[in-house]
């Protein structure tokens, strides 16, 4: 039977009901990172602790790729299937911008300083059936 | 100790079919060396670097076995400003009296691909498509735009000089001049970044003879003099290519750091600086760069641009041989080359393009990922 699995190991706590990315902070200068790395990139202390960041953040800033990325890239579309996609940085709650893929792939859907919302959503499928689970934020409908 | 340049030489950048990057890399040292009035013998060190082009102290192949110190040195775009500051260095130390710095690539068509190891990222960065130096010019393009009401037009003027600057240059790759409309109406490749606005990975080689200035007029009658090379990596907190987060108080960019670091080294400042070259790998950098290198406000640069201010006649010529958009990057020589069109320039040997007024101050500045930035003053 195919599997959803994580793009990576320790990016979200998924599944979870809410999903929220993970980061980590230093224990002596309260800087905040993502992805979470044992080492404080801000002071140097050895010492750092995972936290959630959030599942929602606001748009810093914003672009589309038009064209499909040459390898590494690696999803399962072909030159003729690449869907244009959003790219952004996301101010978290968590006290960090994380760069992530935006489901909004046009000038007119995307504002810095809107409210998004994190998704983990499919990537891309393997051989096997499974698929492979990434991040990525939609603007937050105003209600 | 001063260091001097008594010899520069390129090999044209664009594409060379029937050349390896190596051989493009070999003709640039052997213009430097006939410009220099010199032998490949007579070069007592060698920094050399480039990306796809293989080991530059490979040249020895072609340029003869003389049994010099070789070092290659790899600093991704910062190459070129990182193999000066390695030359200056050694003639500043007084261990050598003169060598060779040189750079060349041959990279294949359409954009970089870099590999997410190579980085210190997780191969997860690259699958998604997240690792992209066009992606990330944009987005800082666009932060920039918003935080200093900077509009589409300062970009299109950016894209419009380069191309006819390019026009005037025998060696650039791209030599004809683009109207405004054509780059207004080129295709969007990255928002706010169009087609006309971005350079493109090249071909070519670039190469300097580097001297103790105390000798310096045994081989050269007009030596120019290297006042000031540094080179300077990125801070916690500045917005760099390759980042997959961001910290909440955006620190100065490196190019800022080693940009002072520059001039305090020359003793001078941005005004007495005649003609600059100032990395526009995109139309949105060379406006970030103009203000982080000193030569404007943040926000000034919309109103600059509109008055041609930074044209080859206006009081700031930028990029005058019509920059990283005209000549294409090879990224281990295109830092050089920036050195040879300010060269060029102080030497009053530009012919079209020559700025007026004979020029006596010249600055180069390159950046690269993963936020490198390296900064060169030459003076007559």
């Amino acid at each position: 039977m195919s599997q959803q699995i994580p793009i990576h190991d320790g990016l979200f706590t998924w599944p979870a009901t809410k999903p929220q990315l993970l980061g980590s902070q230093c224990r002596q200068c309260a800087e905040t990172t993502f992805p979470a790395q044992p080492d404080c990139r801000s002071c140097g202390a050895r010492e750092t602790n995972v936290i959630e960041l959030g599942d929602r953040g606001i748009l810093w800033t914003w672009t589309i790729q038009t064209f499909m990325p040459k390898e590494p890239y690696h999803s399962d579309e072909t030159p003729e299937t690449f869907r244009p996609y959003g790219v952004g940085y996301v101010e978290m709650p968590g006290g960090v911008r994380v760069e992530a893929r935006l489901q909004a792939n046009s000038p007119d859907q995307l504002k810095i300083g809107m409210l998004m919302q994190l998704d983990i959503i499919p990537f891309r499928t393997e051989a096997n059936g499974n698929q492979k689970m990434t991040f990525s934020f939609s603007p937050v409908e105003e209600s | 100790m001063d260091v001097a340049i008594i010899g520069i030489g390129l090999h044209r950048f664009g594409r060379s079919p029937d050349m390896s990057g190596l051989q493009q890399g070999a003709s640039a040292v052997r213009a430097a060396l006939a410009d220099a009035g010199l032998s490949w013998a007579d070069m007592q060190f060698a920094y050399g670097g480039s990306q796809d082009g293989g080991n530059a102290d490979a040249l020895v192949n072609e340029l003869g076995l003389t049994g010099l110190q070789f070092t290659n040195i790899w600093n991704g775009c910062a190459t070129g400003g990182s193999s000066l500051h390695a030359a200056y260095s050694a003639i500043k130390s007084g261990e050598y009296d003169v060598g060779v710095v040189v750079g060349f690539d041959k990279h294949p068509r359409g954009a970089f691909n870099p590999q997410p190891k190579e980085w210190g990222l997780d191969q997860w960065y690259g699958e998604t498509g997240l690792m992209l130096t066009t992606q990330f010019f944009a987005l800082k393009t666009q932060r920039y735009m918003h935080d200093h009401d900077i509009t589409e037009d300062a970009l299109i003027r950016v894209s419009e000089k380069a191309f006819k600057n390019g026009s005037l240059t025998p060696t650039a790759w791209r030599q004809q001049a683009l109207s405004y409309e054509q780059i207004a109406n080129s295709a969007m490749i990255s928002h706010p970044l169009r087609k006309y606005m971005f350079c493109s990975p090249a071909e070519g080689g670039a190469a300097l003879i580097i001297c103790n200035a105390d000798k310096a007029h045994q081989y050269c009658s007009k030596p120019l003099f290297l006042k000031a090379a540094a080179v300077r990596t990125r801070h916690y907190g500045s917005f760099e290519v390759f980042a997959p987060s961001q910290a909440m108080e955006v620190a100065d960019a490196p190019t800022v750091t080693a940009s002072e670091a520059a001039f305090e080294q020359a003793g001078i400042g941005p005004e007495d600086v005649d003609v600059m070259q100032l990395q526009d790998t995109d139309s949105g950098t060379e406006i970030m760069h103009m203000a982080e290198n000193g030569f404007c406000e943040h926000g000034e640069q919309e109103k600059l641009l509109r008055e041609g201010a930074t044209g080859i006649n206006g009081r700031l010529p930028i990029n005058t041989d019509g920059g990283c958009l005209a000549n294409g990057e090879p990224v281990g020589a295109s830092g050089l080359r920036q050195v040879y069109e300010v060269c060029v320039q102080l030497r009053g040997e530009g012919g079209a393009r020559q700025v007026p007024n004979q020029p006596k101050v010249g600055y180069t500045h390159v950046y690269g990922a993963p936020g490198i930035s390296g900064v060169n003053i030459i003076t007559k």
